[in-house]
């Protein structure tokens, strides 16, 4: 099944106001960074982000923060982006934080068709407010619940026309477990190539999960703590 | 004389077992991976997704898609893998992580932690955190004794928002390594040239000392 389309354009289709959006990444590492920008130019507003981080100021997230178009953030990690700090403190932005593992749990299990599931994970905190909490081998657990998307944005290395994707190194992060958990499915990639040309022993994330693939136009993979060390 | 930020490093590294999966968290416990004791092997995980995590590479090879939990460039070592943030906490939660290092704003004697907000000041989200302590059977607090302000970390009582209940086993301070059992903090070791008199009035919690309290050796 061929899910290709032509550029960001066509592939954002359909993405509308008060819609629910998982994007993959962490911190910018990852991150569908063609389709963030293109949300921008798109204008759509109040928006519910699923993202394990919040982009920085000027680009990723950030992008769509500071264009007033996030109502609410789903995320564990938000401290690097003073534009998003400065929207939580006064108001304007609500935020979920949720434990990291948890996150990805969620999203998992809302591909899955798990609708909760227990974890030891905020047991005793403020996460656990208001949640069901269940003993486990004498152990104290909260339930936490699936999440979906309307959309799910993600970016992957290479992927192929009938959706087959692969992730490159630490990239991979949250992208696989949210490619299944959109009701439509986008990703975008580095390099797309004909259906054959990967070897199925290397597939990540089989092509039923993604509904939409495109080749991004141009990857700045921006570097948000570059530590070298010397020769 | 208290310890800097890498001899608290160091001490941690004695921790260290051969064959242990270890996760270090950022800031100090993050340098204990230079300090790993002659003959042992140990395997860092960072919990973004690789197992296997090498030095910093070198100027001119930095990638941007290979990276640790505080989006530092680094290397993967010979026998590295990677993968997703779901399998990266399936290691974690199911314990099969043996050490977790990782920073604090406060500590209690009954083993809490809070590292992850400060209410009305500082919002940045707890990470993996809460997902590392409450599963790590062996977690070991790395900071600073006291805060900016010379208020004591180590409580009887934590004041901020908890990251994890009754979890912390062992803090390493620029002044002392304390066990934590039984409700109480127990003075293990003191750094080099410090008095368990200084100790003392700096720790707020409720302090069991031994009748020989050694130095550390680094």
């Amino acid at each position: 099944m061929n899910k290709v389309v032509k550029n960001v354009e066509e592939a954002l289709v359909g993405i509308k106001d008060d819609m629910t959006l998982m994007l993959g990444g962490f911190g910018l590492c990852g991150i569908p960074e063609n389709s963030i920008a293109h949300l921008v130019k798109m204008g759509v507003k109040n928006l519910t982000c699923i993202s394990n981080n919040a982009g920085v100021d000027g680009f990723g997230l950030g992008l769509l923060l500071e264009s007033k178009q996030v109502k609410k953030m789903i995320s564990s990690y938000v401290g690097e982006n003073d534009e998003f700090e400065r929207q939580m403190l006064s108001g304007e932005l609500e935020v979920d934080l949720i434990p990291q593992g948890s996150l990805a749990e969620r999203c998992r299990a809302g591909g899955a068709g798990i609708p909760a599931f227990y974890t030891p994970a905020g047991y005793g905190t403020e996460v656990a407010e208001g949640k069901e909490v269940r003993i486990y081998n004498g152990k104290p657990h909260i339930l936490e619940e699936a999440l979906t998307a309307d959309f799910a944005i993600v970016k992957a290395w290479k992927g192929d026309t009938e959706g087959n994707l692969i992730f490159k190194a630490t990239a991979r992060n949250f992208n696989p477990m949210m490619a299944t958990a959109g009701r439509i499915t986008i990703a975008e990639v580095e390099e797309l190539v004909e259906a054959g040309e990967l070897n199925p022993n290397d597939i990540h994330t089989p092509g039923i999960f993604v509904q939409r693939i495109f080749k991004g136009e141009k990857f700045e993979k921006r570097i948000e703590q570059r530590t070298v060390r010397q020769k | 004389m208290a310890l800097d930020k890498v001899g608290i490093a160091k001490r941690i590294a004695q921790e260290l077992r051969d064959g242990w999966y270890v996760n270090l968290g950022i800031g100090i416990p993050t340098l204990v991976a230079n300090y790993i004791p002659e003959g042992i092997e140990v395997e860092f995980q960072s919990e973004n997704g690789i197992l296997g995590m090498g030095a910093f590479p070198f100027e001119g090879e930095e990638d941007a898609d290979l990276i640790n939990a505080g989006k530092q460039t680094i290397t993967a070592r010979k026998g590295a893998s990677f993968f997703d943030s779901a399998t990266s906490f399936a290691m974690i939660r199911g314990q099969h992580v043996q050490l977790t290092v990782l920073g604090a704003m406060e500590v209690s004697q009954n083993g809490d932690i809070a590292n992850w907000k400060i209410p009305g000041k500082m919002v940045k989200g707890m990470g993996g955190a809460m997902d590392l302590v409450a599963s790590a059977e062996n977690i070991i607090v790395a900071m600073m004794h006291s805060n900016k302000a010379g208020e004591s970390k180590i409580l009887s009582k934590c004041t901020l928002p908890l990251t994890g209940v009754g979890c912390v086993k062992k803090v390493v301070t620029e002044l002392a390594v304390l066990e934590i059992k039984d409700g109480k903090f127990h003075l293990i070791e003191r750094a080099p040239g410090v008095s368990v008199e200084e100790i003392i009035s700096k720790t707020e919690g409720e302090l069991v000392i031994p009748n020989n309290v050694p130095e550390m050796v680094l």
